[in-house]
């Protein structure tokens, strides 16, 4: 496995670096932060950020595939120790996970077909149907901020542009990267536009995106704050981050 | 620890979920109870111009698992422009009406082979007898040969009703909000197991009680003629197996 190769072996293992056999849950369904090949090999910023903190800590790492409704119900299971998977920082969430500091930041923003819609305020949205990621917080934020409009969830992101070309909404509402990446680029997406400005729901709900752990997994914790301050502060980050964006998505604390 | 206070805030969720599941549950079943019986009849004709197709579709039905049915019905039809300006469209797009279709196309299949199974094994000897009494051939169907067939399709018919209501689970994979998709959200947003899929669980047995229950009442009406201790007193209603017909 290409990843077991980044992951650096531990030779002189100590007390201190006592469960080093590290499992990473990631998603698969979110392009570009992951997704999976045909062959079933998974790549992604996601993924690369992984083995990056992975290597940091000197740990050995192996990831778990897992569908994005049971991540964290398989973390509080033990079926791995942390997530990986662009999980956004909320209020909810803290409940019940640990979060590392945040180690990127992407805006939302909405998705028409070209020239349907000229912006996207509640009152130009009210009587459609917005379609956007179950149980996420960009589903909590249209909740709260367009009562008048109707919400169709659906269960993966991939699946929210696929309704969206389908027909079933007027409007989508999704990570403004993964919309450009996952449906306006591919042939899909012709004849779609973004609407309007980027939405950044870090006044309404949380910010910022973090990996995830069990609550009260502190050491863990900070091992990953450190090898994410590490990586941020050598420019590996940065090389990682251009292979997949043409602007900057380092969390406002982290930059300069 | 089971969290009671969690229980009772979400049963009126629960509650909506449930009543969604019954809807689609009816809904299906009865349109599939309708299409079936024609369908059934021309499984069984002689004719090999109604024969087949009635055939190639229940084996094409039968041979493919519904989630995949439901999935072309909801995700592939729309991929084609045709069907997004035709006059379908506007029911298409609506999951549920979607999620209907393809439960009352898997149940029509299910149900018609169940009742082509009924009525190949009708007794020759019960339709030679009522037309030996001077029935029509609308009388012998009506009264002799239909009833005959629904009681021996009765008790595999309860269990294709039971599995299409636990089919209607997957309806929660095309949005629409039954037992299950409130199962999902309260497991992903509270991560407790009984609270969530216990209590969905809890849901579908009582429905399959409920169910069975009724299944067996009305097996017990169409059926009292097979009671031994019905039997002694009442007529019997079909021929003994000792008259024999040769």
């Amino acid at each position: 496995m290409k990843f077991a190769a980044l992951a650096l072996a531990l030779v002189c293992a100590g007390p201190a670096f006592a469960q080093d056999r590290i499992r990473i849950g990631v998603e698969g369904n979110y392009p570009p932060f992951s997704k999976v090949a045909p062959d079933g090999s998974l790549s992604g910023f996601d993924i690369d950020i992984a083995a990056a903190v992975c290597a940091r800590m000197e740990a050995e790492c192996t990831l778990v595939q897992q569908e994005w409704d049971g991540m964290i119900p398989a973390l509080s299971a033990n079926k791995f120790d942390m997530i990986v998977a662009s999980m956004t920082i909320t209020d909810a969430r803290k409940e019940v996970v640990d979060f590392s500091d945040p180690y990127y930041d992407v805006p939302s923003r909405f998705v028409a077909a070209t020239g349907d819609f000229e912006g996207y305020s509640p009152e130009e949205l009210a009587g459609k149907t917005i379609i956007v990621l179950r149980n996420s917080p960009r589903a909590q934020y249209l909740a709260a901020t367009y009562p008048d409009s109707r919400i169709l969830a659906v269960d993966r992101e991939p699946a929210v542009y696929l309704e969206l070309a389908a027909g079933r909404g007027d409007i989508a509402f999704g990570s403004s990267v993964v919309s450009a990446e996952a449906f306006l680029n591919t042939p899909q997406g012709e004849g779609f536009d973004q609407v309007g400005e980027t939405i950044t729901l870090t006044d309404s709900v949380d910010g910022g995106v973090g990996i995830a752990m069990r609550k009260g997994d502190e050491a863990l914790r900070l091992r990953v704050n450190e090898a994410l301050a590490q990586i941020m502060a050598d420019g590996s980050y940065a090389t990682m981050a251009e292979a997949y964006f043409d602007f900057d998505i380092t969390p406002p604390h982290a930059r300069n | 620890m089971i969290n009671w206070s969690l229980v009772v805030q979400m049963l009126p969720v629960f509650w909506d979920g449930l009543q969604m599941t019954l809807i689609l549950l009816v809904a299906a079943g009865v349109a599939g109870l309708i299409l079936a019986v024609p369908l059934a009849v021309a499984r069984t004709a002689r004719s090999r111009w109604l024969a087949w197709p009635a055939f190639g579709y229940t084996y094409v039905i039968r041979g493919t698992p519904l989630l995949v049915q439901l999935f072309i019905i909801y995700y592939g039809l729309p991929q084609f422009g045709l069907i997004r300006n035709s006059a379908l469209w506007p029911l298409l797009r609506d999951p549920w009406f979607c999620a209907w279709l393809a439960f009352t196309l898997n149940t029509t299949a299910y149900t018609a082979e169940i009742f082509a199974g009924a009525i190949r094994t009708t007794p020759s000897g019960e339709i030679e007898a009522a037309r030996a009494m001077g029935l029509s051939r609308a009388q012998v169907f009506r009264d002799v040969f239909w009833p005959g067939a629904w009681r021996r399709a009765l008790p595999q018919y309860g269990n294709e009703v039971v599995q299409l209501m636990h089919a209607t689970a997957l309806a929660s994979t095309v949005t629409i909000v039954e037992i299950l998709r409130v199962g999902r959200d309260v497991y992903t947003n509270y991560l407790v197991i009984p609270e969530s899929f216990g209590l969905a669980a809890v849901f579908y047995l009582g429905l399959t009680v409920l169910l069975t229950t009724i299944f067996r009442l009305l097996e017990r009406h169409f059926l009292r003629h097979l009671d031994p201790r019905s039997s002694i007193t009442a007529a019997p209603a079909e021929p003994r197996k000792t008259t024999a017909h040769a």
